[in-house]
């Protein structure tokens, strides 16, 4: 394996991360069971959830690894990773599956089989929100759930995400508890209908603090108790450094940069232990955050720049050290990322609106390039204040090929959150997590809901609702394609089968935000986001100061490339017609070579700054924001959309015949807002103009995926191009834009021979993976974006 | 009369540039990189890999092809859907400080009054342009565009005027002549060398070059040594031309040892590759 990291320190804890077997680690059902066969029905529901917090935090196993300087596990050791039986509880069989394949496996050891199945599923089969959500949706839902028309983000994880802010540095807990505290002297029982509710919520709160402040304190004893017995007297130093380190955070704020990171680490297994939120937890804005520190601690000479560096790197590890949480069923089959999503953004603009770019933000961008982690996902927002040379630095580093760090555009940033009507100052504190998806970093809870299959949605138009992949009426009838005499008409049924499948994702979607509500607060969460405790409600019931729902669109580009293919041979030029072309997608084009050749590569297409295709993506893209923008949750917010796939589109082409456009059944579909493989014949300037047509500051986020072979972007002019590529698609109002540099035939050579490219990483969707877990499709998938090359 | 439109083109002068290739050339360099651009008239590129030899189209172009192993090489185009089509890219080239290159062929055997027209349009909307061109065309030619161009992109292929002829099918004196003119207008100018193994790649070729630049007091904003590469032979065969492989790509010595000859003639900014 390839030594990496600053000095021997980091590449000892990196290697040691990389080389950890994932486990699973049964502790956190452990107690959490514990304690709700004790106390469940005679406490409050949000009393009952911190009570197993603290309840794990004060049992669970410490590790303190040989040269750590930041410290805290989720599990007892590195790669070990907790379940969460309470939000959905794995089958003996799940834990067979994730224990024995070869690929993203978990180890389960012999005596967790009989654990779970003795102590955990008797307990959780039936009362796992996951089968209270399943038995409240409808059978419609379920028939066009498993036709894979969309997906339900919170059947297997929690609602997320929320980002820390600077709260996290400004605050310790107890402090947060004195907050809490006032909150509760202050409840009105008389004239306030929820105030017994809210005294619930706050004392739960309350013991979350503790909960935090134990574990913290077990880490101190257990730093100090190897202090005493440790002989070498740098580490001994070290170690007591760390006892100090965790009896001042989370307790109180950090006085310096080492302690400020620490802080992070604790509050960050706070919130992914109390459940498994999209997407864990992130630090945000850390540039912003630690800079203070930093200069501080440069200034009164306690820290030198090396130092700041090397806790970075350590905090690096850690987030390697977390697999993403095993899910059950037939998702933990198709699951194939140990990556959780966590993300940091660097350089953006300071809360007044200058460049935000600071001494900390190189320290981050030297910190990802010597790392090169999956975990965690990196990236840089660039507005139109940060200097060149931190864009081409970011752009040095993308062009290595692994996919980070990822582009993100401030002034889109800000001025979407601006729409969806934050205020100014939370609006530049704001960024991107998770893939590519904006939030106001520690006000907002911007909810996930599940990626909708917008192309399959239009298959099932052209037959009358009825599906051909799982042979059932799954949409309502809108009329026989072959009778439709007009574009128009056929639009007009795309949009009717749009408003019932939306009415039923909705529908889901509210029902289970209402379940979360009342059944699975988070008040350890909600103590970190404002203004949970000021409103004395749940993160998980609208106490945040802002609440978004978001349902993530996929396959813009198939979608238009169908419509612009039937718009162009069926109606304006009359190569063919609609009977021909139903016929032909039924055989999956075989005997329709000719009605093939011209959709494929005869018609106008997505990706080439071409108008005839790109109105279509408008419009396309204007009907769905449209129709769910401003729809009520049941948080006192909205709904919103975005625009990305993660690794879905797979997944939704899979479940799809041959569709207009040439794609053949079960290829993926478009991914993001990019356009079809291969469609693109153009270069890259076009695709950004075309990508740049869609109103992406009505969004929540756009994901766009642009794959170089490494000769484009090589040398000085190479990246001076590749730099103002970036800048140009931002002037435009592009929302994100981020590399794959890695020429075709390498990725063929990894495929055949995936024990030779072991290390090769690349670009998945808003995240980077190591291309050898890749499931085939997906890699397939990988191989067959257009790659931009030139003469 | 174009063959194609090269967006993201980034060795064609500054930033990002889109090329137009034009169809027609004079010359007829037998290393050329670019075949299709050689004719005037129309041709077509048969893809065999495409191919499934179902013979239907009886070995001539085919639109109803169904696997698309036939392409039109070569199509007319208006100055206004030139126009339109540059300039979409036009927030690239202002970021950039980038614009178009007009290359082909040789945009200067076009009709003049086209490529005029074309120009004073792009003028008009800032877009800047170069041309790059072999010298082979009446000066009243340069004359046309000079007012309209911002650098001209000028090939000097072989010094020998009997090598120049045998390789590319005509003298080379009005090409001299040319670059000299050009230069006492005061025109900026990137001198071009692509160097071809076997053909121009020697050190008496090098320093006959520098010294013609050097003595007629020519002032290149640049010079490119551009290395010979065969990614243009897949061409001659899909156009069903025969190719000659017997071009080398020179070594990095060879070219750094080229650049050094340019410098010790005082002459600077040299460059190895685009």
């Amino acid at each position: 394996m390839e030594e990496r990291g600053m000095n021997t320190r980091i590449q000892k804890l990196r290697k040691s991360s990389l080389e950890a077997v994932a486990s699973i680690d049964m502790e956190r059902a452990k107690y959490f069971t514990e304690t709700y066969k004790k106390y469940e029905g005679s406490v409050s529901i949000p009393e009952l959830r911190a009570m197993a917090l603290k309840n794990y935090f004060s049992k669970k196993t410490l590790y303190i690894g040989e040269g750590e300087l930041i410290v805290g596990e989720k599990g007892c050791k590195p790669q070990a990773a907790p379940t969460f039986p309470d939000l959905c509880c794995h089958t003996v069989d799940d834990l067979h599956v994730m224990n024995d394949r070869e690929l993203i496996s978990f180890k389960v050891a012999d005596e967790d089989y009989s654990f779970q199945e003795n102590e955990i599923i008797p307990y959780w089969e039936n009362r796992s929100i996951r089968q209270i959500i399943l038995k409240h949706m409808t059978p419609e839902w379920k028939k066009v759930y498993e036709a894979g028309i969309f997906t339900e983000f919170m059947e297997q994880r929690g609602p997320g995400h929320t980002v820390g802010s600077e709260n996290i540095y400004n605050k310790g807990f107890l402090e947060y508890k004195s907050d809490i505290e006032k909150t509760l002297e202050n409840l009105d029982y008389i004239n306030d209908m929820e105030a017994l509710e809210k005294e619930h919520q706050l004392k739960a709160m309350m013991i979350a603090c503790d909960a935090i402040i134990i574990l913290a304190t077990r880490y101190a004893d257990y730093a100090q108790k190897l202090a005493a017995e440790e002989n070498d007297e740098k580490r001994k130093k070290e170690l007591i450094a760390i006892a100090e380190n965790c009896r001042v955070v989370p307790a109180n704020k950090p006085k310096n940069y080492w302690q400020a990171i620490q802080m992070y680490w604790f509050c960050h297994l706070g919130v992914t232990s109390e459940l498994n939120p999209w997407d864990a937890y992130s630090p945000g804005r850390l540039d912003q955050h630690l800079i203070r520190f930093y200069d501080n601690d440069i200034s009164e000479g306690i820290l030198t720049r090396d130092e700041a560096k090397e806790l970075l790197e350590c905090l690096w590890v850690k987030f390697n050290n977390q697999p993403a949480p095993p899910k059950v069923g037939i998702t933990l089959k198709e699951s194939s990322t140990y990556t959780d999503f966590a993300n940091i953004n660097t350089g953006g603009i300071t809360p007044e609106g200058k460049d935000g770019v600071n001494d900390v933000s190189y320290l981050i961008l030297e910190c990802m390039d010597e790392m090169k982690l999956l975990q965690p996902s990196s990236n840089v927002q660039i507005s139109k204040k940060t200097p060149q040379t931190f864009l081409k630095k970011a752009c040095e580093i993308s062009r290595k090929g692994w996919g980070q760090p990822a582009f993100y555009n401030t002034e889109a940033i800000v001025q979407e959150l601006l729409n969806a009507g934050k205020t100014i100052a939370d609006a530049r504190k704001g960024g991107t997590s998770g893939c590519v998806e904006t939030g106001a970093f520690g006000n907002e809870a911007y909810i996930l809901t599940g990626y909708f299959n917008i192309p399959k949605i239009f298959e099932l138009t052209l037959f009358d609702g009825y599906d051909n992949m799982s042979k059932q009426q799954l949409g309502p009838h809108t009329g026989k394609a072959e009778d439709f005499k007009s574009y128009g008409e056929l639009w007009d049924a795309f949009t009717k089968q749009i408003d019932y499948f939306l009415d039923l994702k909705i529908r889901g979607n509210l029902v289970i935000e209402k379940i979360y509500a009342t059944q699975m607060p988070v008040p350890f969460l909600s103590i970190l986001t404002n203004d949970c405790i000021g409103r004395g409600k749940d993160y998980n019931a609208g106490g945040a100061r802002y609440n978004t729902s978001y349902i993530q669109g996929v396959g813009i580009g198939t979608i238009t490339d169908c419509l612009a293919a039937i718009k162009y041979n069926v109606f304006d030029q009359k190569k063919f017609n609609m009977s021909e072309l139903l016929d032909a997608l039924k055989a999956n084009f075989e005997g329709y070579e000719k009605i093939y050749n011209l959709v494929s590569n005869k018609t106008p297409k997505y990706g080439n700054d071409d108008d005839y295709a790109d109105d279509i993506m408008k419009s396309v893209f204007t009907m769905y924001r449209d129709k769910v923008t401003g729809r009520k949750n049941i948080r006192g917010g909205e709904f919103r959309i975005n625009m990305l796939p993660t690794t879905c589109h797979v997944y939704f082409g899979d479940v799809m015949i041959a569709s207009a456009n040439g794609r053949l059944a079960h290829k993926p579909v478009s991914e993001g807002i990019s356009p079809e493989k291969g469609a693109d014949v153009n270069g890259p300037t076009a695709v950004v103009k075309s990508c740049s047509k869609m109103d992406h500051l009505s969004t929540g986020g756009t994901l766009l995926n642009q794959k170089f072979t490494p000769s484009v972007v090589a040398g000085e002019e190479g990246l001076a191009q590749m730099a103002n590529l970036i800048r140009t698609y931002f002037n435009l109002d592009g929302h994100h834009i981020q590399f794959n540099v890695i020429d075709r035939e390498t990725l063929i050579k990894a495929q055949q021979n995936p024990e030779e490219y072991k290390d090769l990483i690349v670009r998945v969707a808003g995240y980077s993976d190591h291309f050898r877990n890749l499931s085939k499709a997906l890699q397939d998938e990988i191989i067959e974006r257009t790659e931009q090359s030139f003469a | 009369m174009i063959t194609n439109i090269q967006k993201y083109s980034i060795h064609d002068g500054e930033g990002i540039r889109t090329t137009i290739f034009f169809k027609g050339c004079p010359l007829k360099c037998s290393w050329c990189h670019n075949p299709e651009t050689q004719s005037f008239e129309t041709e077509f590129f048969h893809y065999d890999q495409r191919c499934v030899g179902c013979g239907k189209c009886g070995g001539k172009y085919y639109e109803d092809c169904v696997n698309n192993a036939w392409e039109i090489c070569g199509r007319e185009i208006t100055a206004k859907e030139l126009c339109n089509e540059v300039q979409k890219d036009q927030a690239f080239y202002e970021t950039s400080g980038g614009g178009v290159t007009l290359s082909g062929g040789e945009v200067l055997a076009q009709d003049i009054s086209f490529i005029v027209g074309l120009l004073q349009n792009l003028k008009i909307r800032g877009i800047e342009v170069n041309i790059d061109t072999c010298g082979y065309v009446d000066f009243s030619r340069f004359e046309a565009v000079l007012p309209y161009t911002k650098s001209f992109l000028y090939d000097l292929k072989l010094m020998d005027a009997d090598k120049h002829k045998k390789y590319t099918g005509v003298d080379n004196n009005l090409i001299l002549e040319n670059l000299k003119k050009l230069s006492e207008n005061k025109a900026s100018i990137w001198v071009r060398i692509p160097v071809i193994g076997g053909v121009n790649d020697t050190n008496k070729n090098m320093v006959e070059t520098a010294e013609f630049i050097k003595s007629n007091d020519i002032n290149p904003e640049h010079i490119h040594l551009l290395p010979y590469h065969n990614t243009g032979c897949s061409k001659y065969q899909q156009l069903g031309k025969k190719y000659d492989g017997s071009f080398t790509t020179p070594s990095k010595e060879k070219l750094e040892e080229y650049r050094r000859i340019f410098e010790s003639h005082g002459l600077t900014n040299i460059y190895i590759g685009g």
